[in-house]
């Protein structure tokens, strides 16, 4: 008895050893644990052996079960893993295919990227941002901007009239004037937005975005003016870059400037093919802005609201949008910003 | 402004080439646009010659073979195609190898048959005039084979000046020349009017009277023994490098004083002056003037006029009569030189589209002084090169306001803190002085500064202490001041919390897969019939343009929806067929009752989108992903008001421009429990097939909202609500109801009946099918219960969706299993 349990033992251990799936293993196990299998019909038979023979039969089927037990669970383990990584590599993608995408990428305005970009760049400074209304009456836009009557910009040829006295805003500098009417000094504004010029070329279109900006206090210098576009100037172009200080003539600002950046797409003028360089036309210096100290005019327009230039003095600037976006990003035609042509909007 | 450079230095010549005098001149304030080489490039070949024998060419009537002494060992033969060459004249002669202003280099070459070496030259081939009937003939002392640069100023650097419009004093050589010396210490050379060979006291035979406020001062000078003839060569030779055509010798006179000392002349023939009195007013309505441009034109009282006993006869600053032109039989010339008011000649001109180098100097506004100015240097001209005689005294008269400019003038106090103050750097006072005296003004030491006087020709554009602290600072380099920052004190920089929601919408916009776009903000004026605004739809309202570039651009917008359809067609009509795009910016509505002649009260600023094309990008397990339908737009819709925070709904509306059965009006509530109002801002929906078929587009979905309104709406800080403590309850409900029944109606219904215990009621199920009946709909509902302040128990919960499935019953639904 105890040889057969052996022989029924070594059977189907060498079933389950032998079985490459599980369902070859389960087969097995039916055939050599299952309700018919001799093994364990025979410890079920063991009550009705001689009471002599019980204690060693029990016990030789009981081990007998228990390692084929064993091995069918370990054999069990091993096809399972082998049969996932067959699975698995059924399953290969390939994985060079483009994702599903969650959503499309969409984007910004260029223009708005830049706005937004130099809009950081002040407020980082302690400028806050002000915005102000595109039909503007000419007090605002001329008159305490200090133009006199005969000033070329107030030509019909230059700019576009909705009435006798109001106006398309041909900068964003009326509203130099509105907020000190509605706050006392100190003032630390940029002024983003939209400005109209009768203009349109490559290099102008009628329509374009300008950012003023506007400190005064009580001992706002020219000096300040220019360590303010230092910072702005590296900010945007790179930390190497140098501000140059041109005088100037604008109405509403006494001294004026304008303000040139050193290149940065050049050394001295020369890209190293030993070309001259478009950027800056060989110059090394690129035009940026145009600024100044407030002119006292303008601040006797709002004297009433705090503003005695006897007392407080202050700087403005305005620069356009559409050069700084060109200068960085090298759109050469400034028509194309408001062509709106999906590949160049998905460009940036 | 044309500055040749060998006329500059008859004033002032500093120690430095045309570039580094432009870089100089634009680092203290005057801009070089560019530097130009008038005449030859280089001097090499350009000689002087003698004609030794002019004879006839064998195979030609109008060309001569010439034997020219050209300094060589022997004479060349040169063919010369002039009607005026003869022997014994010296000429110009350019030899093989030089290079013409044109760029064209000579060479020997043979012209029917004879050999020509060289070229013997007319002032035009020079750019020394237009000149271009003959050869030019030179003064007999000179010698054959002398450069002819020795003789002639072939060539030149001119300067190309921008003058900003405060500065007309640099619409002169003189002016400029006093700024090069400011600007680089180079000596300055006394002006060109010290001596003048004229003389004050009465003018006989002439009466002058001046009736309008708009002439300052009128000078007149008379000359008699005129010959009118061609200028000398040098005279003509700097009006073209300066720009300007020579003619004859006293309208040559006038322009080139014009262009030396800033201030323009005009002359008069005396013999055509009727009655031999002029009379400076405004004109009269209708009257009329024949101008010397050939042109009859009709005038107007705010043009300013001189009359003669005929009438008109000039427009004043402007441009002269044909009546009293001086023409070749010219013999007596009366010299005006007078100083007109600046805004009215530059409305004249522009009026009658005459804009001269005469008025853009006049409309700047000049100093009464500057009148005799160039009446001194005319004279001496006049003498010297028309054989002139000036007739004794001056006619001097001035306008209604009198001889205003002899009163002395008021200095103005240049105090030593407020320059430093200003500047942000010390500025020594004894710098000051020197740079204001080099720039023309007079100086004095006061207390706490200098007393400064302006002198006349900078009059108009110094008159306060900041002035005159531009002036130093622009001469001693703008450029040198330090780099500071300013002491901030108060300010905070920040974006506002509209500013900041602003910025959100267009990132949540772009993050869904949208491209922002820039429109124009005009309007043509066919768009609101386009899109089929009704009569009175205030949209209609739009703010004109009166001078448009073009006619598309006659009106500003007053929805954004018309750029957004442009550009969405440019991009399809190029082949990108699917576009998701937005815009955020103003708009510019005109309120009803309010002057469309005014600046709107308000520019709201709009937000529109538009989807055509494919939902969704295709990819290789989409090839053919939806189009964008209503839906898909109301998605957008969701995803940006939801991230604004903002409480909405939509409720079907028209809108004349949409599909009527997939159009809405977008609502927004504003403020809290029974403090909340509803606010319509704007609509969503399919654009009308036939409308989107207008622009060549198939299915559009779009919307567009009054972005400030619904910025207004959003919540401001979100308080915090308690959702850890006690659990939700969720159940699922499916109601039938009749069609007709908005699926937004059954859930406000539902929520109305769930009160403060129904968290949550979203419609997940929409199911239409033949089991439900015709004119039905089946809408499954996921509603969720919870109590801030206890778990709810099954009673609390049946008893509140017993309530839901009433109320439900009472709008006609039945409930599904
Ligand atoms: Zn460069």
């Amino acid at each position: 008895m105890i040889d057969r349990i052996e022989e029924l033992r070594a059977a189907g251990a060498a079933e389950v050893a032998a079985a490459t799936s599980s369902e070859a293993l389960e087969q097995a196990r039916v055939r050599h644990l299952g309700r018919r299998a001799e093994l364990p019909n025979l410890l079920r038979g063991v009550a009705e052996l001689p009471p002599e023979q019980r204690g060693a039969v029990g016990r030789a089927a009981n081990v007998a079960r228990k390692a084929l037990e064993t091995l069918i669970e370990r054999r069990g383990g091993e096809l399972a893993a082998s049969e996932l990584d067959a699975q698995l590599a059924r399953d290969r993608v390939d994985v060079t295919l483009p994702g599903a995408p969650a959503l499309p990428a969409g984007g910004l305005h260029l223009l708005t990227q830049t706005q937004r970009e130099i809009e950081d760049v002040f407020i980082g400074m302690g400028f806050n941002v002000a915005e102000g209304p595109e039909v503007e009456h000419i007090h605002y836009n001329f008159d305490a901007l200090n133009h006199d009557a005969a000033h070329p910009a107030r030509l019909r040829s230059d700019t576009f009239y909705v009435a006798d006295e109001v106006v398309l805003r041909t900068h964003t500098s009326p509203m130099q004037v509105r907020a000190m009417e509605q706050q006392p000094p100190p003032i630390f504004i940029i002024v983003p937005g939209r400005v109209y010029r009768r203009d349109s070329d490559a290099t102008h279109t009628p329509q374009f975005h300008q950012i003023e900006g506007l400190a005064v206090d009580v001992d706002i210098t020219l000096a300040d003016l220019r360590g303010t576009l230092l910072q702005f100037a590296r900010a945007i172009f790179g930390d190497e870059r140098q501000v140059r200080l041109r005088p100037h003539f604008f109405p509403f600002t006494e001294p004026s400037v304008e303000v040139d950046v050193s290149c940065f797409n050049c050394t001295d003028g020369l890209l190293a093919d030993g070309s001259r360089c478009p950027l800056c036309k060989g110059t090394s210096w690129i035009e940026i802005l145009g600024a100044g100290m407030v002119d006292p005019n303008v601040f006797g327009y709002v004297r009433e609201y705090g503003y005695d230039p006897e007392r407080i003095q202050g700087f403005a600037f305005g620069m356009g949008v559409e050069r700084i976006a060109f200068l960085k990003h090298g759109v050469s035609d400034l028509r194309l910003f408001y062509d709106n042509d999906l590949r160049f909007l998905r460009q940036f | 402004m044309k500055v040749p450079l060998s006329w500059l230095h008859e004033y002032t010549r500093p120690d430095m080439d045309a570039l580094a005098l432009a870089e100089r001149l634009a680092m203290t304030g005057t801009e070089v646009e560019r530097v130009l080489r008038h005449g030859v490039a280089a001097l090499d070949g350009f000689v002087v010659g003698r004609v030794l024998a002019a004879e006839q060419h064998p195979n030609a009537d109008r060309l001569r073979v010439c034997r020219v002494d050209v300094g060589g060992e022997a004479p060349v033969q040169i063919v010369c195609g002039a009607p005026n060459v003869a022997a014994g004249q010296t000429v110009a002669v350019a030899q093989p190898g030089a290079v013409m202003p044109d760029g064209t280099r000579l060479r020997e070459a043979k012209l029917r048959g004879e050999p020509s070496e060289g070229m013997i030259l007319s002032e035009r081939e020079l750019e020394l005039s237009a000149e271009h009937d003959g050869i030019m003939v030179l003064a007999d002392e000179l010698m054959p084979g002398q450069p002819l640069a020795e003789a002639l100023t072939i060539a030149d650097d001119v300067l190309e000046l921008e003058i900003t419009p405060n500065r007309p004093d640099c619409l002169a050589i003189y002016g400029v020349a006093r700024e090069v010396h400011a600007a680089t210490g180079a000596p300055l050379a006394p002006p060109p009017w010290t001596h003048d060979p004229g003389s004050m006291g009465p003018l006989a035979g002439v009466e002058i009277a001046v009736e309008t406020d708009r002439c300052a001062r009128f000078t007149a000078r008379v000359f008699e023994d005129v010959t009118i003839g061609p200028s000398p060569a040098w005279l003509k030779a700097r009006l073209m490098a300066a720009g300007q055509r020579p003619i004859s010798n006293v309208v040559d006179i006038t322009n080139y004083v014009m262009l030396l000392t800033g201030h323009p002349l005009h002359a008069f023939d005396l013999d055509r002056v009727e009655g031999g009195r002029l009379v400076v007013r405004q004109a009269r309505a209708g009257e009329t003037i024949d101008t010397l441009d050939g042109t009859t034109r009709e005038l107007d009282p705010d043009t300013t006029i001189i009359c003669d006993a005929q009438g008109p006869t000039s427009i004043a600053g402007v441009m002269g009569g044909a009546r009293s032109e001086v023409h070749p039989g010219t013999t007596r010339v009366l010299l005006e030189s007078a100083t007109w008011d600046g805004p009215s000649i530059q409305r004249t001109s522009t009026r009658l589209g005459l804009r001269s180098e005469a008025s853009a100097r006049f409309e700047k506004g000049l100093a009464p002084e500057q009148a005799l100015e160039a009446q001194a240097v005319a004279t001496r001209l006049l003498i010297d090169l028309a054989g002139a005689r000036v007739a004794p005294g001056t006619s001097d008269v001035a306008g209604p306001a009198g001889r205003w400019w002899e009163r002395p003038p008021q200095p103005i106090r240049l105090r030593d803190l407020r320059v430093d103050g200003l500047l942000g750097t010390p500025v020594d006072r004894e710098r000051s002085a020197a740079i204001l005296t080099a720039l023309g003004f007079a100086t004095a030491d006061a207390d706490d500064g200098l007393d400064v006087v302006v002198p006349h020709f900078r009059r108009a554009d110094v008159t306060r202490e900041a002035d005159l602290i531009e002036e130093v600072a622009r001469i001693d380099g703008v450029d040198n001041l330090p780099a500071t920052l300013p002491a901030r004190r108060d300010a905070v920089g920040r974006l506002t919390e509209s500013q900041r929601l602003r910025r959100r919408a267009s990132d949540t916009l772009a993050g869904a897969g949208l491209h922002e776009i820039l429109g124009w903000s005009w309007s043509p004026p066919e768009l609101a019939d386009r899109l089929r605004l009704g009569a009175d739809d205030p949209r209609r309202r739009m703010i004109r343009v009166e001078n448009p570039m073009s006619a598309d651009q006659g009106l500003l917008r007053t929805m954004l929806v018309g750029s957004l359809l442009d550009v969405a067609r440019r991009n399809v009509t190029r082949g990108i067929a699917d576009v998701a795009i937005f815009e955020a910016g103003a708009v510019y509505p005109v309120a009803r009752g309010t002057d469309p002649r005014e600046p709107p009260p308000r520019e709201p600023r709009h937000l529109g989108v538009l989807l055509t094309g494919a939902a969704r990008p295709a990819t290789w397990r989409e090839p053919q992903p939806p189009a964008a339908d209503f839906f898909a737009a109301k998605g957008v819709l969701e995803l940006l008001l939801e991230t604004l925070r903002v409480g909405w709904r939509v409720e079907a509306a028209t809108e004349p421009f949409l599909h009527p059965g997939r159009s809405a009006a977008v609502l927004v509530r504003e403020g809290a429990g029974d403090d909340a109002r509803e606010t319509r801002v704007g609509w969503l929906g399919e654009l009308h097939p036939a409308i989107a078929a207008d622009w060549e587009l198939d299915r559009v979905a779009a919307f567009e909202l009054d972005l400030d309104a619904v910025i207004a709406a959003a919540p401001g800080a979100v308080r915090y609500e308690d959702y850890t403590s006690f659990p939700e309850v969720r159940q699922d409900l499916a109601v039938v109801v009749p069609d007709d029944i908005a699926a937004g109606e059954v859930v406000r219904v539902v929520r109305e009946a769930g009160g403060p215990l129904l968290a949550s009621a979203e419609v997940f199920d929409v199911y239409r099918g033949e089991q439900l009946g015709e004119g039905t709909v089946s809408l499954a509902l996921r509603l969720a219960f919870r109590s801030p302040e206890r778990t709810l128990t099954d009673e609390d919960v049946s008893a509140r969706r017993a309530k839901i499935e009433a109320a439900l019953a009472q709008l006609g639904g039945s409930l599904r299993a």
